[in-house]
C-alpha cells in the first residue's frame, strides 16, 4: 500500500515535469516539434496515471484495470513492430534501378564521342 | 545539340525575345564541384542535352571550390564549347555547401534554381519532369525522391538499404575513406538517407529530406538559405523542414540514384554522431 502511494506520487511529479516542460517549449512562438510530443505524452501519461491509479475515483472492473496496467509497454512493443515492419519493407521494396544505370553507362559513352569531338581535351 | 541550338537562337533575337517577353522563365543549375574533373564534362553534356531537347532556357553555374584535379581547366574549355552564356565559371577558394548556393545565387539571372550534384548520380533528364511537376501545383519546391513511385537507388546493399530507409544516412564520404578532405564537402556528395526517424519525428511533408536533387524558386531558395544553421549532413534536411515552417509547398518527382561509389559503405560513429545531432536539434527547434 505504501509503495503503491510512493508509485502514486512519483507518478503525478513525472506527469507535472512533462507537463511543465511541453509548457515551456509552447511558450516558444511555434509549438516545435518536441513540445508536440511532450503535450502528446503529457496527455496519454496522465489520462493513464489518473486512471490506473484511481486519482479520478473512478471505480474500473478488474479486467480493464488488468489491461490498463500494462498498456505502455504493449504500444511500445507494438511501436517498435510497426518501426521494424515499416523499415523492412521499404527495404524489401526498394527499387533497384538496373535500367538506370545501364542508360547513363551508355550515355557516358555518347558523352565522351562527343566532347572529343568538339575538342575537349579530357 | 546546343551548337545548333545556339545557331539557331542567336543572341540578339532572344534577348529580343527576353525582352518582349519578360516573365518567361529561365532555370539556372548551381553545380558545386570538388574534384569532378571526370564527370564534369559529362554532367554538363546530360544537362545541355536535356535542355535542349525540351526547349527550356537555362544557364549552369560552375562553382568550383579550389579542386586541385584541374577541374577549373576542364570547366574552362566547357565554357568555349557550349557559349559563356551557357556555362557559368563562378570558382571561389571557399570551402562549403550553403555558402556555394550563396555564392552561385548572386550570379544566377534565373527565376528558379535547380540544385543537384555533379558526380552523375542525379541524372538531367529528369528535370524537365521536375519543371513540369512545379507548373501542374504552381509549387515553390519540387524535390526529387528516391522513395516513391519509380524511384529508387542503384549500387547500395542491403546494410545500406536499412540504414538508409531505417535510421540513419548513408554516408561513405571522404571523411570515412580516411581522406584528409573537408568534411563539410561529404555533405553534398555523399550523404544519403531518408529515414523512418526523421520522418516520425520532423513529420516534414517531403518523402526525401537528404536528397540534394531540387528545384526552387529563387526567392525560396534565398529565404531558405538565410533560415538554414545546419552544416554538412544536416542541411539538405534543414532546408525542408523550413520550407515546411514557412508555408512553402513541396512536389516530389520519383528519380533513380546511381551511386558511384559502390561497395564503400562504411558508416563511422562521428558521422552518426553528428547527423543524430543535427536531427535533434531540429527536433527541439522546429
Amino acid at each position: 500500500m505504501l509503495s503503491m502511494g510512493g508509485l502514486r506520487l512519483s507518478l503525478v511529479r513525472f506527469s507535472f515535469l512533462l507537463l511543465r516542460g511541453a509548457f515551456l517549449s509552447f511558450l516558444a512562438v511555434t509549438m516545435t516539434k518536441l513540445a508536440q510530443w511532450l503535450w502528446g505524452l503529457a496527455i496519454l501519461g496522465s489520462t493513464w496515471a489518473a486512471l490506473t491509479t484511481g486519482a479520478l475515483g473512478l471505480e474500473l472492473p478488474l479486467s480493464c484495470q488488468e489491461v490498463l496496467w500494462p498498456l505502455p509497454a504493449y504500444l511500445l512493443v507494438s511501436a517498435g513492430c510497426y518501426a521494424l515492419g515499416t523499415v523492412g519493407y521499404r527495404v524489401a521494396t526498394f527499387h533497384d534501378c538496373e535500367d538506370a544505370a545501364r542508360e547513363l553507362q551508355s550515355q557516358i559513352q555518347e558523352a565522351r564521342a562527343d566532347l572529343a569531338r568538339r575538342g575537349l581535351r579530357f | 545539340m546546343a551548337s545548333l541550338e545556339v545557331s539557331r537562337s542567336p543572341r540578339r533575337s532572344r534577348r529580343e525575345l527576353e525582352v518582349r517577353s519578360p516573365r518567361q522563365n529561365k532555370y539556372s543549375v548551381l553545380l558545386p564541384t570538388y574534384n569532378e574533373r571526370e564527370n564534369l564534362p559529362l554532367i554538363v553534356w546530360l544537362l545541355v542535352k536535356s535542355f535542349s531537347e525540351s526547349g527550356i532556357n537555362y544557364e549552369i553555374i560552375i562553382i568550383d571550390d579550389g579542386s586541385p584535379d584541374g577541374t577549373r581547366d576542364v570547366a574552362e574549355q566547357l565554357e568555349k564549347i557550349y557559349g559563356s552564356d551557357r556555362i557559368l565559371l563562378r570558382p571561389r577558394e571557399k570551402l562549403g555547401l550553403g555558402t556555394a548556393y550563396i555564392h552561385g545565387m548572386k550570379h544566377a539571372t534565373g527565376n528558379y534554381i535547380i540544385i543537384m550534384d555533379a558526380d552523375l548520380s542525379h541524372h538531367p533528364k529528369f528535370i524537365p519532369e521536375f519543371i513540369r511537376k512545379q507548373k501542374e501545383g504552381n509549387f515553390d519546391i519540387v524535390s526529387g525522391t528516391r522513395y516513391k513511385g519509380n524511384g529508387g537507388v542503384y549500387g547500395w546493399d542491403l546494410k545500406r538499404k536499412i540504414i538508409s530507409d531505417g535510421v540513419l544516412p548513408c554516408c561513405p564520404g571522404w571523411s570515412l575513406l580516411g581522406s584528409s578532405d573537408p568534411p563539410i564537402l561529404a555533405s553534398w556528395d555523399y550523404s544519403r538517407g531518408a529515414n523512418f526517424l526523421t520522418q516520425i519525428l520532423l513529420r516534414p511533408g517531403a518523402s526525401d529530406l537528404t536528397g540534394s536533387f531540387r528545384l526552387y524558386r529563387k526567392e525560396v531558395l534565398e529565404k531558405l538559405i538565410e533560415k538554414c544553421v545546419s552544416k554538412g549532413y544536416v542541411f539538405q534536411m534543414e532546408m525542408i523542414v523550413r520550407a515546411r515552417q514557412l508555408n512553402y509547398t513541396i512536389g516530389e518527382v520519383p528519380i533513380s540514384f546511381v551511386d558511384r561509389v559502390y561497395g564503400e559503405s562504411k558508416l563511422g560513429g562521428n558521422e552518426i554522431v553528428s547527423f543524430l545531432k543535427g536531427l535533434l536539434t531540429l527536433f527541439a527547434t522546429t
